[in-house]
């Protein structure tokens, strides 16, 4: 049914001396190019196998990884039918709204979305600060142990966070930090304990917000959060480092130990330069993610407006969910909270795209 | 001849032993907590004088199977459970097979349009519409999938369903597979091939077999996000749909309904009696919270019992997390 391109396709007939000859260079090209699309069918069609395969991807890719963004026509749209398309365009009134430029200065909205952009950045940006060398030292601790069944045993143990629910961590976050006058006649709990034994008076901040619940105040949720983030990230994200550890090849140790080097210096001298690239391959990524946060974790340590630590706690993914659903919101407000998750993918998005590409140079590497 | 250990060395080995022993115990610390508290007397969880052990506000060991066996006999708990599942164990089957299917087609460099796919997949990890227009999305084809059944709105189909269908797409697993699979060399697939093995035969008999640890890995990664989900589960269902719900939101429902954990506890809702869900706790305000952390025990076994096997392929499987060189 195809025809496939022959080598004698390519031989021209001598009439005066009755013999084949090979054609020229470009009549070959010329030949071939006649041929393209017929050929790249039927490659096509031999392999239809592979493109059957892509379709259940395509079909779970399209429905719920694309058109989503179709639903995002509803940011340059004002109304309250329930068709995003059949309200009216308003171009970029709902971006001006949230920014507070114009006559929308200093707006609720405007001050929210910003207070839940800064939080986003801060975030992410202490958990950049704080949580990235934690894997990296536990990975250099990790090579220290030669049993190999008590690192299984270690190891095995400190990834398991990774592994818990939210729902479980947070839930037990809030119990060993919750104050005393949330719930009837119930006493703090044993971290909240631990911290009033600390505070001097009964009137310092720590006292007081002990008292009512560290999760809860202002003053102590980032630091609770990215240390608990560290804590459940920690263990798995030394998995990386482990294995560049571990691919070091023992010769370097040997010529290290000949040439006199003590345990500090084999450290400072073999392992640091062996495991560098990675190290600087995950930081190039850790800032390409800068604002993406997990929201599970932070809507249900402060699940709606009228929690103490909302100044804090919000980002822009649970703000703009806040405005989407439950009482006050109305499409109007949902399309402001969708043209604030908007803003800070397409942020996030620059910088996933801007690490990448300098991932690429610096080391050669690409994530996808 | 045994090397002499040096000083530092000998300091920093202990260094990392007793870190790494701690960490380790810290990062079992909600396992210890839950079954301290689970196994508790009522009294001493709800004064929040467990740490370690059960513990006793009158004397005596303090241990009960109380909270325990109300749990286990709770028809209710078993429904969310077995929802929980459900979802875990269809969404984990519909995720790995179109992530298989998907990776080793997009593994041939003969396939056609391979930057386009590639580009395809890899857009969505770079920009996500949100979880507004998430959500949007979720209902309009809710609808759709709902008028099959002859429904008009997203609740009246089983949003089980919804969600164990919706939810697969993961592109970081996806070329975490890809990766494994550009790994096995083509010179087996040519052979099988001359052997007249077909396309699915070379995937099934050669190239599966041969990335064994990445599936591992992947399909953990699946599980465990499908056991753990939390979020979308609760934003779809609500609480329209609140029988179909997974486990995890039905323990912060009731943690934040009945343990006063999470904020102020409603006393009026539950004089009344009656909680809602039909949920049947005899003493409700007193063992409520050892009833919470039963079910946070319950909730963490199968993760317990799957992931220490799967975890030696980590190193393997992880490869640094898809970067490819």
């Amino acid at each position: 049914m195809f025809k496939l391109l022959k080598y004698d396709d390519f031989l021209e007939y001598d009439e005066v001396n009755g013999t084949y000859y090979m054609a020229s260079d470009q009549a070959v090209r010329d030949e071939t190019e006649k041929f393209k699309w017929k050929n790249a069918g039927f490659t096509f069609l031999k392999d239809w196998r592979l493109y059957v395969m892509l379709i259940p991807m395509i079909f779970v890719y399209i429905f719920w990884k694309y058109m989503p963004l179709y639903e995002l026509v509803a940011v340059f749209k004002q109304g309250e039918e329930v068709e995003a398309l059949d309200r009216a365009w308003t171009g970029l009134e709902n971006f001006k709204t949230i920014f507070g430029l114009g006559v929308y200065k200093g707006s609720l909205y405007s001050t929210q979305f910003w207070m839940a952009f800064r939080n986003t950045f801060i975030l992410s940006f202490y958990g950049l600060l704080f949580g990235f060398p934690f894997p990296i030292i536990l990975a250099l601790f990790f090579n220290e142990i030669r049993s190999n069944v008590l690192r299984s045993i270690l190891q095995v143990c400190v990834y398991l966070p990774k592994f818990l629910s939210t729902v479980v961590v947070t839930s037990l976050l809030l119990a060993m930090f919750r104050g005393s006058n949330i719930a009837n006649g119930q006493q703090v709990g044993i971290v909240s304990r631990f911290m009033l034994l600390f505070s001097s008076s009964s009137d310092s901040l720590l006292y007081t917000e002990a008292q009512s619940g560290l999760l809860y105040s202002t003053a102590y949720f980032r630091a609770l959060y990215e240390i608990s983030n560290a804590w459940e990230s920690a263990g798995y994200g030394s998995i990386v480092y482990f294995a560049a550890v571990i691919a070091i090849s023992p010769t370097s140790y040997e010529a290290a130990q000949i040439d006199g080097a003590g345990k500090m210096q084999q450290m400072r001298f073999v392992v640091i330069p062996n495991i560098l690239s990675t190290v600087v391959i995950m930081l190039i990524m850790k800032i390409g993610s800068l604002l993406s946060v997990g929201y599970e974790k932070l809507y249900l340590l402060c699940p709606n407006t009228e929690y103490n630590n909302y100044s804090v706690a919000t980002v822009v993914s649970t703000w703009a969910n806040y405005w989407s659903s439950g009482e006050g919101t109305s499409k109007t407000t949902a399309a402001y909270g969708m043209a604030g998750e908007m803003t800070n993918n397409l942020i996030g998005m620059i910088l996933v795209i801007g690490a990448n590409t300098v991932a690429k140079k610096a080391a050669n590497v690409s994530l996808y | 001849m045994k090397r002499k250990m040096e000083v530092s060395e000998l300091i920093f080995k202990i260094i990392a032993y007793i870190i790494l022993i701690l960490f380790a115990l810290m990062c079992m610390y909600p396992l210890i907590f839950a079954l301290a508290a689970t196994f508790s007397e009522p009294e001493g969880v709800n004064k929040n004088l467990v740490v370690l052990w059960p513990v006793s506000t009158t004397g005596g060991l303090g241990f009960t199977f109380n909270a325990f066996l109300v749990v286990l006999q709770s028809s209710q708990f078993w429904i969310y459970y077995s929802n929980t599942f459900f979802v875990t164990f269809l969404g984990t089957l519909w995720s790995m097979f179109f992530t298989i299917f998907a990776a080793y087609a997009l593994s041939k460099r003969r396939l056609m349009g391979r930057h386009a796919w590639n580009f395809f997949l890899v857009f969505t990890m770079w920009f996500s519409a949100g979880i507004v227009a998430s959500y949007n999305n979720f209902q309009r084809t809710g609808e759709i999938f709902a008028s099959f059944v002859g429904g008009s709105s997203m609740y009246d189909m089983d949003l089980k369903w919804l969600v164990v269908i919706a939810m697969g797409a993961n592109a970081t697993n996806l070329i975490l597979m890809r990766n494994a699979f550009e790994g096995v060399p083509s010179e087996i697939e040519e052979a099988a091939r001359i052997d007249g093995a077909t396309e699915f035969q070379i995937l099934w008999r050669v190239y599966i077999p041969m990335s064994k640890s990445t599936i591992a890995t992947v399909a953990l990664f699946f599980g465990i996000g499908r056991w753990n989900g939390y979020f979308w589960s609760y934003r779809i269902m609500g609480s329209t749909q609140s029988y179909n719900w997974p486990v995890q939101v039905y323990i912060r429902d009731f943690i934040d309904r009945y343990t006063g954990l999470t904020g102020e506890l409603d006393t009026e809702e539950l004089s009344k009696g009656t909680p809602p869900y039909g949920v049947t706790w005899d003493t409700v305000t007193g063992n409520a919270k050892s009833v919470a952390y039963a079910m946070v025990l319950l909730s963490i076994i199968p993760i317990l019992v799957v992931y220490p096997f799967v975890q030696k392929y980590f190193a393997k499987g992880v490869n640094m997390g898809g970067v490819k060189e």
